[in-house]
C-alpha cells in the first residue's frame, strides 16, 4: 500500500489532510493508524512536558537564556501585538456602533467595547497572534538545531536540552503572553476611542468612565492571567514540535508549519474551556 | 569488578585493577525499524590509544558513536565508560561521564546563533562557573589558538568554511579537557589539504592529551595517520581488527575490495 493513499495527484482534497500532514507519519494511512498516531502524539507531548517540568525545577537554571527569551518572545512581539491590537478596536468600535444604534443602545458603546476587549477580544487575539509569531519562531529555531545536530551537541556537553531550550521558552512565553495581553487590551481601547471619538466626539476620560463604570477587577484579572495558559500551550507545543523534527529543510518547514497550526487550535479550544471555568470561578 | 569511581577519577588516572579499557564495547546490537544497522559489535580502546573505524557509508560507524556518548540507545549489548555500564544511567550521572568525553560531529554542529569564541565558551559556561570571565575567555583563547583559529574570535560559523567549522568544533570539544575523543567523520566534505591539516591537527592533540579516541571514517587515509589500531565494519559487525598492515595482509576478500578502492 502507497505512504499517499489519498492521491494528490488526483486532486481530491482527503477529508482531516492537514491533520495529517500535522501528524505526517507513514504509518498513519487508515484512520486506524490516524488515531493511533493522534493518541501516540499526546502520550509523547505528555512525556515530554514532564521532562521539560522535571528540568526546569532543578538547579541549575538557565537564568540568562531566560532572560533572553523573554526579550525575544516578549519585547519583539510587542509591535505585532500592539497593532492587532489597535486593528481590533478600531473594527470594534466601528461594528458596534452600528449593532447598538440599530438597537437604540448607542449610549452603551463605551462599556460594550471595554467588555469585549477585557473579556475576550484582547486575550484570543493576542493567544493567536502570538501562536504565530512566537509559535514559528520556536518551532523553525529548534527543528533547525535539531536537524543540524545542535541539539544533540548540547546534550553531547553534558548539558540537559529540555533545560536549556525547552524550559525556558515555556517559561517566557507563561510570563509574557499576560503582560502582551495588556499591551494589546492598551491599544484596542485606545484605538476603540479614536474611531469612535472621529464619528462622536467623547473625551477619553468620559470613555474610560462610562466603559469601565461596573467593571470589576474578576472581569479583568482572570481573563488576563488566561493567557498565561495559552503561552504555555504555544510554547510546549512550538518547542514538542521543534525538538522531534526529523529530515532536513522539509522537516524544519512542517514543524514551523505544525507549530503554529497546533498551538492555535489548541489555544481556541483552550479558550472554551477556560471562558467556562472563569465564569463558574467567578462569576 | 573494580569499585574506583569513573566521575570522581581524576584527569589521567588509571583504574587500580589497570585492566578495564576506558571504552568498552560488548555485543552491541542496534535496529532501525526492520533494518539491522549493528549486529554484535565488540570493541575496546584504552588510555593514549586511537582506534579507527571503517566502513562503507550506512554500516552504523557513526550510530555507534552516538551509542557511546548516550545520543542512541542499543536493543542490546552495553557501552561501558571505565567500566561503568551507561545503559540506563540517571541523565545527571550520564551528565557527568559525558563530561569526560569530547565529540566532533560529522557536521560540526557549532551553534550558528553564537559567534566562534562563544562556542568554545559554551561548555565552560555550563560545567565551570567556578571559573572567572577572564579564566574562560584565556582557556577559549588557549583552545582556539591550539587548533589555530584564534583570528577569527568573533566570526560567526556561518562565516566558516567546513575546515575551519571543524577545528572550532574541535575546540569546543577539547573544552572540558576530556579523556574521551570521539570522532564522527573528522575529514568528511573537505579538500585534500584540509583533510591534512584535520589529521595532523588529531595527532597533535592526542599526543599532547593522551586520550581514548574512537574515530569514525570511511577516508583510511585519515585513519591510518590518526589511527593505531583500525576495525573495518560491514553489515554490522567487525570484519578485522588490527594496525594498517594487519588488514593489508588479510586474506579476507572484503578487505581487500576496501583497501583496493580507498
Amino acid at each position: 500500500m502507497s505512504d499517499r493513499p489519498f492521491s494528490a495527484a488526483a486532486g481530491i482534497e482527503p477529508p482531516f489532510a492537514w491533520l495529517r500532514a500535522v501528524f505526517a507519519s507513514p504509518t498513519a494511512g487508515s484512520p486506524k493508524g490516524l488515531i493511533t498516531k493522534f493518541l501516540e502524539w499526546f502520550g509523547d507531548l505528555g512525556i515530554f512536558f514532564w521532562r521539560v517540568v522535571r528540568a526546569g525545577v532543578t538547579p541549575p537554571f538557565e537564568f540568562r537564556e531566560l532572560f533572553r527569551q523573554l526579550d525575544e518572545i516578549g519585547s519583539k512581539s510587542l509591535p505585532l501585538v500592539a497593532l492587532a491590537g489597535a486593528a481590533i478596536g478600531v473594527v470594534l468600535s466601528m461594528e458596534t456602533r452600528y449593532s447598538l444604534t440599530r438597537f437604540g443602545a448607542k449610549s452603551l458603546l463605551p462599556a460594550a467595547i471595554v467588555f469585549s476587549v477585557v473579556h475576550d477580544i484582547g486575550p484570543i487575539i493576542t493567544g493567536l497572534v502570538a501562536s504565530g509569531r512566537v509559535g514559528a519562531g520556536i518551532g523553525a529555531e529548534l527543528a533547525s538545531m535539531k536537524v543540524s545536530e545542535q541539539i544533540d551537541a548540547i546534550e553531547a556537553s553534558a548539558v540537559n536540552p529540555y533545560r536549556l531550550l525547552a524550559s525556558t521558552r515555556i517559561l517566557a512565553c507563561i510570563l509574557m503572553l499576560p503582560l502582551l495581553t495588556l499591551a494589546a487590551d492598551f491599544c484596542a481601547l485606545l484605538m476603540g476611542w479614536v474611531a469612535m471619538t472621529l464619528v462622536e466626539p467623547i473625551s477619553l476620560h468620559q470613555f474610560i468612565n462610562s466603559g469601565f463604570k461596573g467593571t470589576g477587577f474578576n472581569d479583568f484579572l482572570p481573563p488576563t492571567f488566561k493567557t498565561a495558559v495559552f503561552g504555555l500551550i504555544i510554547g510546549l507545543t512550538a518547542c514538542f514540535q521543534g525538538m522531534r523534527t526529523k529530515g532536513g529543510a522539509e522537516g524544519v518547514g512542517r514543524a514551523a508549519t505544525s507549530s503554529v497550526v497546533l498551538s492555535s487550535l489548541f489555544v481556541i479550544l483552550a479558550d472554551v474551556v477556560l471562558v467556562k471555568v472563569i465564569i463558574i470561578f467567578f462569576p | 569488578m573494580t569499585t574506583t569511581d569513573p566521575i570522581t577519577m581524576q584527569r589521567g588516572q588509571t583504574r587500580e585493577d589497570g585492566v578495564a579499557p576506558v571504552i568498552g564495547v560488548e555485543n552491541l546490537h542496534k535496529s532501525f525499524g526492520s533494518q539491522k544497522v549493528l549486529n554484535g559489535i565488540s570493541l575496546a580502546v584504552g588510555r593514549g590509544e586511537t582506534l579507527a573505524v571503517l566502513g562503507r557509508s550506512g554500516t552504523g560507524k557513526s550510530v555507534l558513536l552516538r551509542i557511546i556518548i548516550g545520543l542512541e540507545t542499543p536493543d542490546s549489548g552495553s557501552v561501558r565508560i571505565y567500566g561503568e555500564d551507561i545503559a540506563g544511567l540517571a541523565l545527571d550521572r550520564l551528565g557527568k561521564i559525558r563530561m569526560r568525553m569530547g565529540f566532533l560531529f560529522q557536521q560540526a554542529a557549532l551553534y550558528d546563533s553564537l559567534t566562534v569564541v562563544q562556542n568554545v565558551a559554551f561548555p565552560l559556561e555550563h560545567h565551570r562557573r567556578e571559573m572567572s570571565s577572564s579564566e574562560q575567555s584565556g582557556r577559549v583563547r588557549e583552545l582556539l589558538e591550539e587548533v589555530g583559529m584564534e583570528a577569527a574570535l568573533d566570526k560567526m560559523p556561518s562565516d566558516l568554511s567546513g575546515g575551519m567549522q571543524k577545528r572550532v568544533a574541535l575546540a569546543r570539544a577539547l573544552a572540558l579537557q576530556p579523556d574521551i575523543l570521539l570522532l564522527d567523520e573528522p575529514t568528511a566534505g573537505l579538500d585534500p589539504i584540509s583533510s591534512n591539516e584535520i589529521c595532523d591537527l588529531v595527532l597533535k592533540l592526542q599526543k599532547e592529551h593522551h586520550m581514548a579516541s574512537i574515530v569514525v571514517t570511511h577516508d583510511l587515509h585519515s585513519a591510518k595517520t590518526i589511527a593505531g589500531r583500525l576495525a573495518l565494519l560491514n553489515e554490522g559487525i567487525v570484519v578485522i581488527e588490527g594496525t594498517f598492515e594487519e588488514l593489508q595482509n588479510s586474506d579476507l576478500e572484503f578487505v581487500k575490495d576496501f583497501l583496493k578502492n580507498s
